[in-house]
């Protein structure tokens, strides 16, 4: 099974602070990764790298190799612009843009220089449909997406990073702010795009990590405790830790 | 038996207080209602006179040319065409709104999203300070340093349109960069990385995302930079050349509502129509800043629908 991104020894500083100490995990191609741990662990900040969007805050350093398709994302011969079109981003927060939802959904088609209208109107309704919420927005895709229920905002945003057609979706939390039900619609949608997409999840909601991951890795203080199948890590976790975290004993 | 009745039906201290302070925050608001409402009045009452007691035709006022309020024209009529004020104080508002939006957008971009910590240092207090600046000041500076410049370069006095515009330039500046950088930094950090995600670059993340997202904030801040310029009196009156003519070019001297009124108001005589006349063009100023205002609340409670 082919790696997507593979990490070896990933270390970040704020300032002369480690905030993480040396992690190394691989992301299969076509498969969702859970990141499960504590507050503070880490794992927002790992996802973070793989598309360097911890370079926009100051005073940030990383050492170690992040490589996708081979490649090192750190090069300094990268162009981030092109990385970030390969690796989409979904927030915590729902946070479309305050444009009408074609716009959004249509954003990083144009900004990719698609000029083509008909092409991106065919993207956007696909797209929209990937993220199932074609549905609800069909007939008011000229309204502004900020009218829209959070669930919905969610899934568009999914939407508009699906429209640019990423190799990986890094998943920041994506349902925590979510009642259950628009969970639930989001969990359903990454099932349904996981043949296409590879996932990178961070979740604090062990259920929905065992209901939709292939893979589960698990952080602690900075540290990966343990990676495996989400089968396996559920079921026998070989650390301890591990146990007493999936037992509620901590965190 | 009295005594517990008496304490439960008595109002506690609290409450007193909290009715005192309702009557204190009611007297107030009333009180500013009552001011505006009188201005209102005040102005229209005379403003009007000219139309009802000294029998001027609106139309006339407002599209004649002639403006000698104590001469009697050919036509048996007062000569009152505020025409050449109208459109004089549109022609500076409107050219100074366009020249200074450019460089507001362009400071309030510096100062929020390129270097935000040097802007914050350097460029804050530069627009606080101009916003203080008194508008004699202004006006003696474009007396003496545009009006020559105009002169030399443009010909003819130095005084007109483009010279106050010039000044109101530097007037409006502050006040539009001001209120942009506001409405900049209102625009939420989560559209910047939403875009940045997506494969923006920084430059177009600002400006597909961030300048558009805060474009009710902008059309707000020129119509406050608009208002301004429109109700500017003192640097106005000192370059633009206090001609009442139509104005043909942007360098012959002209004139705008508030200059006429304040070179003029001291002249005249309570209750007559000269001075009527002047109450007239206050009428209008005090129209237009209405307009304004309620031009900001319309765009206001639109920009509130899209956010």
């Amino acid at each position: 099974m082919a790696n997507i991104i593979t990490t070896r020894n990933v270390r970040l500083y704020y300032g002369d602070h480690e905030a993480l100490h040396g992690i190394d995990l691989d992301f299969p191609k076509n498969q969702i990764t859970a990141l499960i741990g504590p507050s503070g662990s880490g794992k927002s900040t790992f996802l973070r790298c793989l598309n360097r969007m911890n370079d926009l805050v100051s005073g940030v350093t990383i050492t170690g190799s992040l490589k996708l398709d081979g490649k090192d994302i750190y090069s300094p011969q990268t162009d981030v612009v092109a990385l970030r079109k390969k690796v989409g981003m979904v927030f915590q927060q729902p946070n479309p843009f305050p444009f009408s939802v074609f716009d959004n959904v249509a954003f990083g088609l144009r900004l990719a220089g698609i000029k083509d209208h008909k092409l991106i109107q065919e993207r956007v309704e696909t797209s929209l449909k990937q993220a199932a919420v074609w549905e609800e927005v069909k007939d008011n895709l000229t309204d502004n997406a900020l009218s829209f229920s959070g669930g919905q905002q969610q899934r568009i945003c999914i939407a508009r990073v699906l429209a640019v057609q990423p190799e990986i979706i890094l998943m920041d939390e994506p349902t925590s702010a979510l009642d259950p039900v628009s969970a639930g619609k989001i969990e359903e949608l990454l099932l349904d795009i996981q043949d296409k997409f590879t996932v990178a999840i961070v979740t604090h909601n062990m259920q929905q990590a065992s209901r939709i991951s292939d893979r589960t890795a698990f952080f602690l203080d900075g540290k990966l405790v343990e990676t495996g199948s989400t089968k396996q890590l559920f079921m026998a976790p070989k650390q301890e830790a591990t146990s007493d975290y999936l037992n509620g004993k901590f965190g | 038996m009295d005594k517990i009745k008496r304490q439960l039906t008595s109002s506690s201290k609290a409450t007193r207080q909290d009715r005192i302070g309702k009557l204190v925050a009611f007297l107030c608001t009333f009180l500013i209602g009552l001011l505006v409402v009188s201005i209102f009045y005040m102005v229209a009452s005379r403003g009007l006179a000219t139309f009802f007691k000294d029998h001027v035709s609106l139309w006339d006022f407002l599209s004649h040319q002639n403006w000698n309020p104590s001469q009697v024209g050919k036509d048996g009529t007062p000569e009152v065409g505020a025409l050449p004020m109208i459109v004089g104080s549109f022609s500076v508002t409107v050219l100074s709104a366009i020249l200074a939006t450019p460089f507001a957008v362009s400071m309030a971009l510096f100062m929020t999203e390129i270097a935000p910590k040097r802007g914050q240092k350097v460029l804050q207090p530069v627009i606080e300070l101009l916003v203080g600046i008194p508008s004699v000041v202004y006006g003696f500076v474009g007396l003496t340093i545009v009006v020559p410049v105009v002169r030399a370069l443009g010909g003819g006095t130095g005084f007109g349109i483009l010279s106050g515009t010039l000044v109101l330039f530097v007037m409006v500046l502050p006040t539009i960069t001001s209120m942009y950088v506001d409405s900049l930094r209102s625009v939420p950090g989560f559209y910047r990385e939403a875009a940045l995600a997506l494969g923006a670059t920084r430059w177009q993340s600002i400006y597909k995302v961030i300048l558009r997202a805060s474009v009710p904030g902008l059309l707000t801040a020129i119509i406050f930079g608009m208002a301004r310029a429109f109700g500017e009196a003192l640097a106005v009156q000192m370059v633009i050349g206090n001609a009442s003519l139509l104005p043909h070019d942007l360098i012959s001297p002209a004139s705008t509502l508030t200059s006429v009124l304040t070179t003029g108001i001291g002249n005249t005589v309570m209750g007559t129509l000269p001075n009527n006349a002047l109450w007239s063009l206050a009428l209008i100023l005090l129209l237009m800043s209405l307009a304004f205002n309620l031009l900001v609340r319309v765009i206001g409670s639109k920009g509130r629908l899209t956010k």
